[in-house]
């Protein structure tokens, strides 16, 4: 099977910004402009990530996702916020396909439920941000790494997997921004854990990273940094993949009516 | 151009589909109006979540009839995601629900276990490789599927057609056979999201909007 190339799209208030392990954040451009270069590019997918939406308690990502989604003709996963049916329905309803879910969950499980069982586990991604504890094992955290749920990883996606999530977002926090590739252990753990998709993030950077993670059992990774300082292309990396025997979708813009 | 009609009927992705009408230059008509969608050229039935909420959702508007009247005129008829899975006799999610029943079969889960006993990781959300089978004869369907081609899929469940002439189009999903496309005269149904998968969804698009027949 393909691996999927996600573009990550971290965005606080109207601007693309990216940080390293969660912090330090430095802007990056207009998220618009970008999603439509990554789609041209050939992203299989895009995600949008409101940094800021649970500090604000809103998700303030409507306008653009209903912008991109006129003329980018990937599927769509918008989070950061979302804790209610209504705040999911918002996003879907401007051409999200799915939402996903982080911070609300850890406070009411229930919410991956409803919004499983309203539109479908298909429209559900929880999203973890996962720090390593050296103790070992993992702890998850909310707010970019801010705050401490005092849940442990595992455990979380193993509960959240039978309140039907259709797929998880696993980020690394440790890694983030860092470039050196995906916690690999973290990776494992967590494919072994859950029989859903799961998303790989943090770190990813070469089509190596993308290799080594794909091994471990992902069904896609999210690139972002790499993807918004230009250090690492779509078309590039989908080339040296599919040149070195990972499955990716052969792609082609011209074949597009319309463009 | 000739005139298309989307069945809006308070289910999922509507948006999109409409969205990406208009960029290969249709007009797409968003409707549950009955005169509206029976006087339209062409219809597409698309769709999202759950089979049992669609099909009620199609009951309550009195959708399911108008839709049979609509194909019966012989005008071309698409069915997305689960709208194609509508069109089938039966589905087994969540219980036993009816659907169209249109094209004789069942929607059944996709097994959770690879051919080779390993694990599978279901819904399927993928970009996979399509394949026409040997039902493939002619029409918007043979210039569409004229190849190995990619369509992004998201889906636990998968219909199953009774007779082979209806299977159009397949992909694989750990080793099992998933149904892609299937077609019985005017009415085609695809289980991947055509207005999702880039360039090819859109040029599937253009194909069935600039049909000269079914």
């Amino acid at each position: 099977m393909s691996v999927r190339l996600i573009a990550r799209l971290d965005i606080k208030m109207s601007n693309l910004i990216k940080g390293v392990q969660m912090e330090g954040w430095r802007k990056m451009g207009d998220p618009a402009d970008r999603a439509r270069k990554y789609y041209a590019e050939g992203a299989d997918e895009l995600l949008y990530m409101d940094v800021v939406a649970s500090l604000y308690e809103r998700n303030n990502l409507v306008d653009i996702v209903r912008d991109v989604a006129t003329d980018a003709f990937v599927p769509m996963t918008v989070g950061g916020g979302i804790d209610s049916l209504e705040a999911a329905k918002a996003l879907l309803d401007v051409g999200a396909d799915k939402v996903a879910v982080n911070t609300a969950a850890t406070k009411r499980p229930s919410l991956l439920n409803e919004i499983s069982d309203t539109y479908g586990s298909q429209a559900l991604v929880l999203s973890v941000e996962a720090k390593a504890l050296p103790s070992g094992g993992w702890t998850a955290m909310t707010d970019n790494g801010r705050n401490h749920t005092g849940r442990d990883v595992l455990a979380w996606v193993e509960e959240a997997a039978t309140r039907g999530v259709g797929e998880f977002l696993i980020t690394s926090i440790d890694r983030d921004g860092v470039g050196r590739g995906a916690d690999l252990d973290l990776v494992s753990a967590v494919t072994d854990a859950v029989d859903v998709p799961v998303i790989a993030a943090g770190g990813l950077a070469s089509a190596e990273h993308v290799r080594e993670a794909v091994a471990r059992g992902v069904s896609a990774v999210a690139i972002a940094k790499a993807l918004h300082t230009d250090a690492l292309s779509l078309i590039d990396l989908r080339q040296e993949l599919a040149r070195t025997g990972t499955s990716v979708r052969p792609f082609a813009m011209e074949e597009a009516p319309g463009v | 151009m000739s005139s298309v009609a989307v069945v809006d009927y308070g289910i999922g992705n509507v948006f999109s589909v409409c969205n990406a009408l208009r960029k290969i230059g249709a007009e797409p008509l968003l409707t549950r109006d009955p005169g509206a969608l029976l006087a339209a050229d062409r219809v597409i039935l698309p769709g999202v979540g759950a089979f049992s909420s669609a099909m009620s959702n199609l009951r309550r508007y009195a959708l399911d009839t108008v839709i049979a009247d609509f194909i019966a005129t012989g005008r071309p008829f698409l069915g997305v995601c689960i709208g194609m899975q509508l069109l089938m006799e039966r589905s087994t999610e969540f219980g036993l629900h009816d659907g169209l029943g249109l094209i004789r079969g069942t929607v059944d889960r996709i097994p959770a276990v690879a051919d080779d006993g390993h694990p599978l990781r279901v819904p399927h959300i993928a970009w996979s490789e399509v394949h026409a089978t040997d039902a493939l004869q002619g029409g918007w369907q043979a210039a569409t599927f004229d190849g190995a081609r990619h369509y992004y899929f998201v889906h636990s469940y998968m219909a199953r057609p009774d007779d082979p002439s209806h299977l159009l189009a397949v992909a694989r999903y750990g080793g099992h056979q998933i149904t892609a496309a299937v077609r019985k005269e005017n009415v085609t149904g695809v289980q991947f999201h055509p207005e999702r998968s880039g360039p090819e969804g859109l040029r599937l698009l253009s194909n069935f909007v600039n049909a000269s027949g079914g």
